[in-house]
């Protein structure tokens, strides 16, 4: 597989370290009533879909940026590569 | 009809005109007792030991393809209980005495061969990691040797053990570990379990579980709706796709591991062979193909192939210390679907959906445990209780933090 990195272009994937779902930006709020609850599922408890699927890779053996990358778990097609950072920010997060 | 030298001889005399299908073409009833999802391994080994060990009748086994055609046929056919932790062990040598007796309970020559499985050693720490590994398996009733350098070279003289990054140093043997014929585990299941008047139903994909008020009735399939008094799910690889159905979200990836077959071979490598420290294993079919393999690509995928990173990534280890592996030509290489844990141990548990139970989350391990895990599964759906060897592969223990690691990875299921 071939990731187009957003900022160094075309890199192989083996350049990389796999992180899981991209929903893990989400971390759940520690002061919240059922944190329990959020955190047990935001540390065990996957959608693990078959189709188009939202990840975080980390560039490790490269410029170290981490990345949401859009991939179909059928097919290993990539639709899209963004900066995890920008998805956070885009969300409101380091305000 | 049972099979024996005997009829092979008497069908030989007559033409070869008694020999009948191993088990019917059912279709489906309306109702029935317990209801099978996946005519995999684990699936007709849980209907044969409902109806043999424990005595139930209307069952069916529910598979979308044709039973076997999973991962049960795709995986490279190694059995052994070579673990650590008091949640895996008992389990896993549970699973190996079953195998050591199946062929004469089913009647059915499933070529379960103990020829050895042995670990290889490295450096210090590991050889003390797998000396404490050994005790393990001996007190829980298993066989483990540690093989010095010489026996090792004796035995597989082929080995480079002067490997500059890996030097073999010893090794962790267990001698009735080995390799069984992986589809005839399939297919002695699935006939015994028919013999025993289960049905067996192909081509019958489920799609969607009827459930009212927090219990499950019944499951809605292509070949229409199937009420059922206990539904048991049994179809690692795909469990999150199927439980989805059901609402549920399993601590559970789906990840692509790959093997390899060579060309076949004369006899050379007497045994199944690990290299951890290299991403590789490997043994020897009867038919002569080298059967081999390493990693889990590392993604999650739902694809049955991998790509070529991880191929090179085992076939460097395989050279490192099999360089004769280098002459042989490779004949064939696949990838198949693994339920990645978030612990890399397995789950066989009810649901908090009354009338559901799951039996997935193998990793990569599933087809050494087919027999206890079909048993295991059985005696949950049966009796509402955890066979004592399984009491351990809940559902809760995530929560609870009682984690089976043999690893020690944490919750990153393609480290497992």
């Amino acid at each position: 597989m071939i990731i187009d990195h957003p900022l160094l272009g075309p890199r192989d994937s083996s350049e990389f370290t796999y992180m899981g779902d991209a929903a893990l930006i989400d971390r759940p709020d520690p002061e919240a009533e059922d944190a329990a609850q959020a955190f047990y599922e935001y540390a065990y408890l996957r959608d693990n879909p078959a189709g188009w699927h939202r990840e975080l890779w980390f560039h490790e053996a490269g410029d170290r940026s981490w990345l949401v990358v859009t991939r179909n778990t059928l097919t290993h097609e990539i639709s899209k590569v963004e900066l995890a950072r920008d998805v956070a920010r885009s969300r409101g997060r380091s305000r | 009809m049972r099979y024996s030298g005997f009829r092979v001889l008497k069908e030989a005399l007559t033409g070869h005109k008694g020999w009948r299908p191993a088990w019917r073409d059912a279709a489906p009833r309306p109702a029935y007792d317990i209801v099978i999802i996946g005519g995999g391994g684990h699936g007709l080994a849980t209907a044969h030991y409902l109806a043999r060990e424990f005595g139930q009748s209307r069952i069916a086994v529910l598979e979308k393809g044709w039973i076997g055609g999973g991962n049960v046929g795709r995986n490279t056919t190694i059995i052994r209980s070579n673990y650590l932790l008091d949640g895996n062990e008992p389990f896993y040598e549970f699973s190996l005495k079953l195998w050591e007796g199946l062929e004469q309970v089913l009647n059915y020559n499933a070529m379960v061969s103990q020829r050895g499985i042995l670990n290889l050693i490295h450096s210090d720490g590991q050889r003390d990691a797998f000396t404490r590994r050994g005790n393990a398996m001996i007190l829980n009733g298993a066989d483990a040797d540690m093989l010095s350098l010489a026996e090792i070279k004796k035995r597989y003289p082929f080995l480079n053990t002067a490997d500059a990054r890996f030097p073999i140093k010893g090794g962790l043997a267990q001698h009735r570990g080995g390799t069984v014929r992986h589809d005839a585990v399939a297919w002695g299941y699935a006939r015994s379990a028919d013999s025993r008047g289960v049905d067996i139903i192909q081509n019958c994909k489920v799609t969607g579980f009827r459930i009212e008020n927090g219990v499950c009735k019944g499951v809605e399939t292509t070949r229409g709706y199937i009420a059922a008094t206990k539904v048991g799910c049994a179809v690692a690889g795909h469990s999150s796709r199927l439980m989805s159905l059901a609402n549920m979200r399993l601590p559970i990836e789906s990840h692509v591991l790959q093997a390899f077959v060579s060309e076949g071979l004369k006899p050379v490598l007497p045994g199944v062979i690990t290299f951890g420290a290299g991403h590789f294993y490997c043994s020897q079919s009867d038919k002569g193909g080298l059967v081999f393999g390493g990693d889990i690509d590392g993604y999650n995928s739902y694809a049955q192939r991998g790509n070529l990173p991880v191929v090179e990534d085992v076939c460097e280890g395989a050279m490192a210390i099999f360089p004769m592996l280098g002459r042989a030509r490779l004949l064939r290489m696949w990838g198949g679907i693994m339920d990645m844990s978030m612990d890399g141990s397995p789950i066989i548990d009810r649901t908090h959906i009354d009338g559901l139970y799951f039996n997935g989350g193998w990793c990569y391990g599933g087809f050494k445990a087919t027999p206890a895990s079909g048993f295991a599964f059985a005696h949950l759906l049966a009796t509402d209780s955890p066979h004592p060897t399984a009491s351990a592969y809940r559902f809760d223990r995530f929560r609870k933090g009682r984690m089976i690691d043999e690893k020690g990875m944490g919750n990153q299921p393609n480290l497992h």
